[in-house]
């Protein structure tokens, strides 16, 4: 019998219940409030009062108000049909709402349960099975989706039945598992699974040893993002945060990705719901929202279901992850779900840490990225969840908790700096201040050499390096002046600006140069590092200045043509002669 | 107000403060507005049977055996078309003198619109100011404050922004308007005879700081009548948030609440972002655009306000007075309209875009050539008609009192090409040059 409860106290979407029966932390609750069900969390209690944090507006409700206790906590519904999604935090269906507006407690399915998949049975008769094997599959678009035996079986089971192929919907029962004390279970091929809990069922999680190509070249080839890895991006607003997501959900080398916008600008999501469907994967010519799952919780939308939203979308990429598929998670902004987090925590009255956050945010954040990274499944097959997350700093400072505490967490730091934004250096990445971790890793150090080129490793660390001398002469020569200082600190600079112009900054509204396949950042790598380690010979400084302008507009051009075209080759030809002429 | 049969009425308060009273009450709901001692109340915390209620314009003077009379529903707005040309305060109660407003009673402060049922914004608003026309272009649907010091004339900027645009109906929010700028604007849209279009909110510094926190809500309520159910372009003016923003820190302040940066409350980016998100292009080619004003103090977009109000809205404008020309300028460097890209080129002319750029790019050479000249270096001759054009630029373009089409000030900004650079130094494309370029007269 489920729990009951009473209303007995309300401070915004703060609501306590007095309790009738036995609740469980982050137990889920509907609480009465005139014709509609108000859906709320526990998250705390005290004696028998239950303090819960109600998922949607909280105005008209009175004290006394009926509660029901559901007996289970936040769950994600899984199954063929999430691809191509567009979700709020709890999973709702944003496409099947009916009018304009929200409407307060109407929850509507995440799956269509009408339609039909064609099933491939995986699993025979007699199989021992335990959760997450796969029993059998169906066509997700073009994706093999996998029907797995549900994630909260615990124990063996054997295979009693599995249904023929042919066309089911998603509440047929496909298989029948027999239990160790010989009790029947049957599968659909739909199952939920609790948010805030990580999902299990592989056999173990290895340290990355891919990386993972985003087309972005201050990415992939100054720090790159690992398979399985994680990642977080910084910045004031106005440096491109967004922009550079996007462009990493649009060119990232994952078979699934899940955008998670939470508390973020409503018109940046509706952006997403109008390109996508019309952009193309330029990996497999499909179209993107074929692969892409929204997971929308904008920032006027109720703040409790933010923090659920990122949740959400994490066991939704997990699910797909116990496919063997490479999944690419992106969350759009992690502060927000912190400032939630905030929220609810002042309004307990708790004590507070630093700026008012509370104090085990350190703790909740590095959890939630604890989640990601690659696993081997229990079939030997390999899946990874890579997280990018973005965090929004107040005030652009990063000595603040979510930006310090996500920096504990997170292996990749890409940091967006006003300074090169106001410049219009796009994408605004800071080579020097950001770091891959990965990089260190002798595995990802090994699947470069071997993949990319023998030693590149040492060779993107002489790009970084010049980048960094570069830097300090700059310095220089603003304090000396450009006749105060030598000839050689005007190469250094131009070869670092070089570098700037021609491999960090990239057009993401370019057609080619947005997108940058890693051979491609190989030939460019080689070719500028070629320049930058020969010698010059200028009469001064002017005309230093004025050689490498040159030389940055051929290369620009040619980044803006398509790789090995006539285009680029007559480029290529032009700045191959320009520096024969010179450099040595 | 009058009373109803129904009402509730108690005699009793267990406690005060500066801005709140406890008393016990029975079936109470949440957001519930009161009387209390003829002030209007609201509920904002029930604990068992105790209930708290923030008075909006104070608690001075109320004694423990005030009546309070609770009214059974949150606050309201009557919409109607009869909205238009009228002023009202923070409670939507008329201040002009006119009638109450009859039509059908809606909760303000109601849902957002469902994401997936937007559209993109698409639709040019013309101002006629070519700092915002040409360089930072307003799209319809847009959210975009202007971040001034409260020296600088932004409700004048405000109101001929307002009075320009080719909008159905303007909807005025002023929060902690002095009385002077109330009347400013009261007489520029009489004279205007734009009355018939504009509905105005208005809470002055006279009148308690608490109650403008409905302001928003008010005005937006109205907004969201017009948008929606009558399908028109709607222009939201609030101003100014920095002073709604204090009020939410005093509420939070007197509730006890821990507060957080700059000790606003921690839920500030949420509370700025529930009024901003109402910005919305809707399926059925209504909309609300939503122009703010933030002072900033001594001009630092780091404090608190600013800060998330950057991460809210799509873009920022800053006003400027340009030294040079003395005019008060909207600041092209710094300012901008995240949104203009759906619109430049697409319902301007072809050349929008990199006239734009080429103006700004040859400003920003100025800017360049003026701090040489101030450090005592030589000028080059392209350095000496960077700053000639500079001058010209902007006081035919970017100055604030500029009022052209933005086909004119295209060929404005062609017309100082030719006559102070070359072909080769604006580095537009060929086949622009070939059809737009201005030899000098």
């Amino acid at each position: 019998m489920k729990s009951t409860g009473k209303v007995t106290g309300i401070i915004s979407n703060l609501v306590t219940v007095e309790t009738e029966g036995p609740v469980a932390q982050n137990e889920i609750c509907f609480i009465s409030a005139g014709d509609s069900k108000l859906m709320a969390e526990v998250i705390k209690v005290n004696g028998r009062r239950a303090a819960v944090q109600v998922y949607e507006s909280t105005r008209g409700l009175k004290n006394g108000s009926a509660v029901e206790f559901e007996g289970h906590m936040l769950e994600a519904t899984l199954g063929p049909g999430l691809l191509s999604s567009s979700y709020d935090g709890l999973q709702n269906d944003l496409t099947t709402m009916t009018g304009v507006f929200l409407k307060r407690g109407e929850y509507t399915s995440p799956l269509d349960h009408e339609k039909l998949w064609d099933f491939t049975p995986i699993a025979k008769p007699g199989d021992k099975v335990k959760a997450a094997d796969w029993l059998g599959e169906v066509k997700e678009g073009w994706l093999p989706h996998k029907i797995m035996v549900p994630f909260s079986f615990k124990g063996e089971f054997t295979v009693k039945s599995v249904k023929e192929a042919g066309s089911y919907n998603i509440d047929t029962v496909i298989a029948v598992l027999t239990d160790e004390n010989g009790t029947d279970t049957d599968v659909t091929m739909t199952q939920k699974w609790p948010v805030k809990v990580a999902v299990g069922g592989y056999a173990e999680k290895p340290r990355p040893c891919r990386i993972m190509q985003t087309g972005v070249r201050v990415i992939d080839t100054l720090n790159p993002i690992a398979e399985g890895g994680t990642g977080f991006i910084p910045g004031p607003f106005g440096c491109g945060k967004t922009v550079l997501q996007h462009a990493i959900a649009k060119q990232g080398d994952a078979e699934v990705i899940v955008m998670a916008a939470c508390g973020e600008r409503a018109n940046e999501v509706v952006e997403i719901f109008t390109e996508f469907p019309e952009l193309v994967d330029p990996r497999t010519g499909r179209k993107l929202m074929e692969r892409t799952t929204i997971i929308c919780n904008t920032s006027n939308m109720p703040v409790a279901a933010r923090e659920a939203s990122v949740y959400t979308a994490m066991t939704i990429c997990e699910y797909y992850r116990a496919m063997g598929m490479k999944v690419l998670l992106l969350a759009d902004s992690t502060s927000r779900w912190a400032q939630a987090l905030r929220e609810m925590s002042n309004r307990m009255e708790e004590l507070p840490g630093a700026d008012a956050f509370p104090v085990d945010l350190s703790a909740i954040i590095s959890n939630f990225y604890a989640r990601a990274g690659m696993v081997v499944l229990n079939n030997g097959l390999t899946g990874s969840v890579t997280f990018i997350g973005t965090v929004s700093p107040a005030g652009g400072n990063l000595k603040e908790p979510v930006t310090e505490s996500t920096k504990k967490a997170a292996r990749c730091f890409y940091a967006l700096e006003q300074n090169r934004a106001d410049k219009k250096r796009y994408p605004a990445v800071n080579p020097i201040d950001s770091y891959s971790k990965y990089l260190e890793y002798p595995e990802i150090q090994k699947y470069l050499s071997d993949n990319v080129e023998q030693g590149w490793v040492d060779k993107v660390n002489t790009l970084k390096n010049i980048i960094r001398r570069g830097k300090e002469t700059f310095e220089q020569i603003n304090i000396l002046g450009d006749d105060g200082v030598p000839m050689s600190y005007h190469e250094i600079y131009w070869k670092s600006e070089l570098i700037d112009f021609v491999i960090l900054q990239q057009d993401a509204f370019d057609r080619v140069d947005s997108l940058c396949p890693i051979e491609r950042q190989k030939y460019m790598l080689d070719f500028v590092l070629d320049i930058c380690s020969r010698q010059f010979d200028f009469e001064d400084f002017e005309e230093c200045g004025a050689y490498f302008k040159e030389l940055i507009n051929w290369f620009r051009q040619m980044n803006y043509s398509e790789f090995g075209s006539e285009d680029f080759k007559k480029y290529e030809a032009l700045i191959k002669e320009k520096v024969e002429k010179n450099g040595k | 107000m009058a009373s109803k049969a129904y009402q509730r009425i108690y005699t009793r308060l267990d406690g005060i403060t500066k801005a709140t009273v406890s008393l016990k009450a029975a079936g109470v709901s949440n957001d519930e507005l009161a009387v209390v001692a003829g002030r209007l109340a609201q509920v904002v915390k029930m604990k068992d049977d105790t209930v708290t209620l923030q008075v909006y314009s104070g608690t001075e003077g109320i004694p423990t055996d005030a009546e309070v009379v609770f009214l059974g529903e949150p606050p309201v707005l009557n919409v109607s078309d009869e909205l238009a040309g009228r002023f009202f305060n923070a409670y939507g109660r008329p201040i002009d003198g006119g009638p109450e407003i009859q039509g059908e009673r809606r909760q303000i402060g109601g849902p957002s619109v469902n994401p997936y049922k937007r559209k993109q914004p698409s639709q040019l608003i013309p101002t006629g100011i070519a700092g915002i026309d040409l360089n930072n272009t307003i799209v319809s649907g847009q959210k975009i404050p202007f971040f001034a010091d409260p020296d600088q004339p932004y409700n004048q900027v405000m109101a001929q922004v307002a009075l320009r645009a080719d909008v159905d109906k303007i909807i005025l929010g002023g929060m902690g308007l002095s009385n002077d700028d109330y009347l400013y604007f009261r007489q520029q849209f009489e004279s205007a005879g734009a009355l018939d279009k504009i509905v105005s909110f208005v809470n002055t510094t006279e009148q308690p700081p608490v109650e403008r926190l409905l302001i928003p809500d008010m005005a937006l309520t109205a907004a969201e009548y017009f948008a929606v159910d009558k399908n028109e372009k709607v222009l939201v003016l609030l101003t100014d948030m920095t002073l709604y923003a204090d009020a939410l820190s005093i509420v939070s302040n007197r509730m006890d609440q821990i507060p957080s940066k700059d000790s606003m409350p921690g839920s500030l980016y949420s509370d700025l972002a529930k009024i901003y998100e109402k910005a919305v292009q809707l399926p059925d080619g209504g909309s609300i655009t939503i122009i703010a004003v933030t002072t900033l103090n001594d001009g630092d977009i780091t404090h608190a306000i600013p800060d998330n109000t950057g991460y809210i809205t799509e873009g920022q404008l800053y006003l400027r007075t340009d030294t040079d020309t003395g005019k008060i300028i909207i600041d092209p460097f710094r300012s901008l309209s995240r949104l203009k890209q759906l619109v430049i080129g697409k319902q301007t002319r072809e050349d929008h875009s990199q006239v734009m750029n080429t103006a700004v790019r040859l400003y920003s050479d100025a800017a360049n050539a003026k701090t040489k000249l101030e450090n005592g270096f030589d000028l080059s001759d392209y350095d000496m008609r960077c700053l000639e054009y500079a001058k010209e630029y902007s006081t035919r373009l970017l100055a604030i009192d500029v009022n052209i089409s933005i086909d004119e000030m295209l060929d404005t900004a062609w017309e100082l090409f030719g006559k102070y650079f070359s072909k080769a130094e604006t580095g537009i494309k060929e086949e622009f040059i070939k059809k737009y370029w201005k030899e000098k007269a």
